[in-house]
């Protein structure tokens, strides 16, 4: 199972760098969002996937998954959730500003040197 | 006192959340942040102190036991950031007061700046790898907002790709925190230690300490992963840019200090080799940056990655003087270049442009600016009386003594090049004929030049007292070479 799940990871952040790698914001910001899934993915699976119960007292089971990655993985897509809003927004804000999404337009010396 | 290392953390927090209820009353929000940021000071000082007297302080927060709770542990080395990140703070906040403009404090601008000193002295203080995350994001946050705010057009255009960066080396983060935890099976700092020691340090744990120093490389702008920071750091305006090359790049400096002496010290001869490299090229590349532009700004932007790239050699020699050097020499660079930047900040204000090629002839009006550069200038160069020299000497000391010839050789050559990228400002900006520039009769310079002018005090007090400060060094250094110490702290009662 792990095996399949790496493989799944890796397409992943194999999108995630390409969509990052093209011009327009937006395929960007796509691309930190896959990402980003890619990384809870991955804590999950490196907590390994053994059989067991949901980590509630109240199953009663014998054996539970582990909870550890479950509260990591919880902590980390609020804050990327945080994070992501933000970037939409200033997305849209240098949309109106710059009036492009290009990032080769965004280059420019202007002021920056 | 058990919570007492909480403080540094407790207060700002405390200051942002109760300074976002009225944020148009400018002249309370001043007030506050600036009592409460010195408040800040004085707990570090004390903190300091403890930490002489009584050893490392770790507390277990909700008194859960140390590998299964958070630990957060203040030793010499975290305690005496934490007093600088303190004291950096209360000065560009000072500057602040008159440097940044209206319409920006109106905006939440100083609950940023202290929700941006609880995310530094968290990420100094923690003893736990996934709430270093934690902080470096509420860090990283709080960064964000301060460079973005104002939204002028370079301002949007560079905190898209300062964003986009940090977004990836956080996911980055994530993803090498996830195959330590597989390993390892414990977040617990001390406890990895221990954990990794058992083991040995088999390839894969090899493999992590390589992606420790990629993602921490990302923040502290090391040699091939600096591409971001000089775009970035001139966008924002010169106290924030302060704020950021004092503390931010220094927060993955201190993380890869932190993560190499403690966890990954088993086959030097790899990791801390390519540490070596990268660092030497750091400096070379920094050097090159910072002798090419006639830009003030730009020069000290450059500078910063040189100094980053010293204070990593000395990290990789391992050796004892290296490290001392190390921990010295990034304790002044945080004072000297918050100072640099904020001096730097006071000519453009009075000028108006950062260009050299437009300034020229400012001592005659402005001869307490002059001299005051003149001797931060000096400070950074390393000069014996000044800051900079001690840490310089005992890195460079370090490094023959590891038999790194090459490197330290270079160090030892970066210091004069450093001295005339930031010569070549006193030169150009200082000497020459006196020129007029526009509304520079408005600028309130000599309120401005307070905050410079007590960092700069202070460094000169750090350079010339260092037989007062080498102890508290020592100490600090004495937990980095010794992994042992600072484990037993942790987990004492096992």
């Amino acid at each position: 199972m792990e095996i399949l799940m790496a493989f799944v990871i890796g397409i992943l952040f194999m999108c995630a760098t390409y969509l990052m790698l093209s011009k327009s914001l937006l395929r960007i910001i796509v691309g930190t969002g896959l990402l980003s899934h890619g990384a809870h993915l991955l804590i999950l699976t490196m907590g390994s996937l053994k059989r067991g119960a949901v980590p509630l007292l109240g199953e009663n089971a014998s054996s539970y998954t582990d909870p550890i990655p479950q509260a990591l993985i919880l902590t980390a897509i609020v804050i990327s959730f945080g994070v992501t809003a933000f970037f939409l927004v200033l997305a849209y804000r240098a949309y109106q500003e710059l009036g492009t999404d290009n990032m080769d337009k965004m280059r420019g010396n202007k002021g920056n040197d | 006192m058990i919570n007492f290392l909480l403080l540094p953390i407790l207060i700002p927090l405390m200051t942002g959340v109760l300074l976002i209820f009225f944020p148009k009353h400018i002249k309370w929000q001043r007030w506050i942040a600036g009592i409460l940021s010195f408040i800040t000071i004085i707990v570090s000082m004390m903190l300091v102190q403890k930490v002489k007297t009584d050893g490392i302080q770790t507390l277990n927060v909700s008194s859960w036991d140390a590998p299964f709770g958070i630990t957060l542990v203040s030793d010499m080395l975290s305690a005496l950031l934490v007093l600088t990140t303190s004291i950096v703070a209360f000065t560009c906040l000072l500057f602040s007061f008159r440097g940044i403009g209206e319409e920006r404090e109106k905006f939440y601008y100083y609950p940023c700046c202290s929700f941006l000193i609880v995310g530094v002295n968290g990420a100094f203080t923690t003893g736990d790898i996934f709430n270093l995350f934690v902080f470096f994001e509420v860090m990283l946050m709080a960064s964000y907002a301060l460079i973005v705010l104002g939204g002028t057009k370079i301002q949007l255009r560079e905190t898209i790709k300062y964003l986009l960066v940090n977004v990836i080396s956080s996911a980055l983060f994530v993803i090498t925190v996830a195959y330590l935890y597989s390993v390892v099976g414990t977040l617990n700092m001390a406890h990895i230690s221990e954990r990794i020691s058992k083991v040995g340090q088999p390839g894969i744990i090899t493999v992590i300490a390589i992606l420790f120093l990629i993602v921490f490389g990302l923040k502290g702008a090391i040699f091939p992963l600096f591409f971001w920071l000089p775009g970035s750091y001139y966008a924002p305006p010169v106290p924030v840019m302060a704020l950021f090359g004092a503390l931010l790049t220094k927060v993955g400096v201190y993380s890869i200090m932190r993560t190499y002496t403690l966890f990954f010290y088993h086959d030097t001869g790899y990791t801390h080799q390519i540490l070596a490299i990268l660092a030497i090229l750091s400096i070379i590349f920094g050097v090159i940056g910072a002798i090419a532009y006639w830009d003030i700004k730009k020069i000290v932007i450059y500078n910063i990655i040189i100094a980053v790239g010293a204070i990593l050699f000395g990290v990789s020699a391992m050796t004892p003087d290296a490290l001392t050097g190390s921990v010295f020499y990034l304790i002044h660079d945080m004072l000297i270049k918050a100072a640099l930047f904020l001096l730097a900040g006071v000519m453009i204000a009075i000028t108006g442009t950062s260009n050299l090629k437009d300034i020229s002839g400012l001592i005659k009006r402005y001869p307490g600016l002059a001299w005051t550069f003149f001797v931060s200038a000096l400070a950074l160069a390393g000069i014996p009386p000044l800051s900079g020299f001690v840490g310089k000497l005992l890195i460079i000391k370090g490094g023959f003594e590891a038999e790194q010839y090459w490197g330290a050789a270079i160090v030892l050559m970066s210091s004069l090049l450093i001295l005339f990228s930031i010569m070549k400002i006193f030169i150009n900006g200082f000497w020459g004929t006196p020129r007029a520039y526009e509304g520079e009769e408005k600028v309130p310079v000599r309120t401005l030049m307070i905050a410079p002018v007590v960092l700069v005090m202070i460094s000169v007090f750090y350079g010339v007292g260092s037989e007062v400060i080498f102890p508290y060094v020592s100490q600090a250094t004495e937990t980095l070479l010794n992994p042992e110490i600072y484990i037993e702290a942790v987990l004492k009662e096992r």
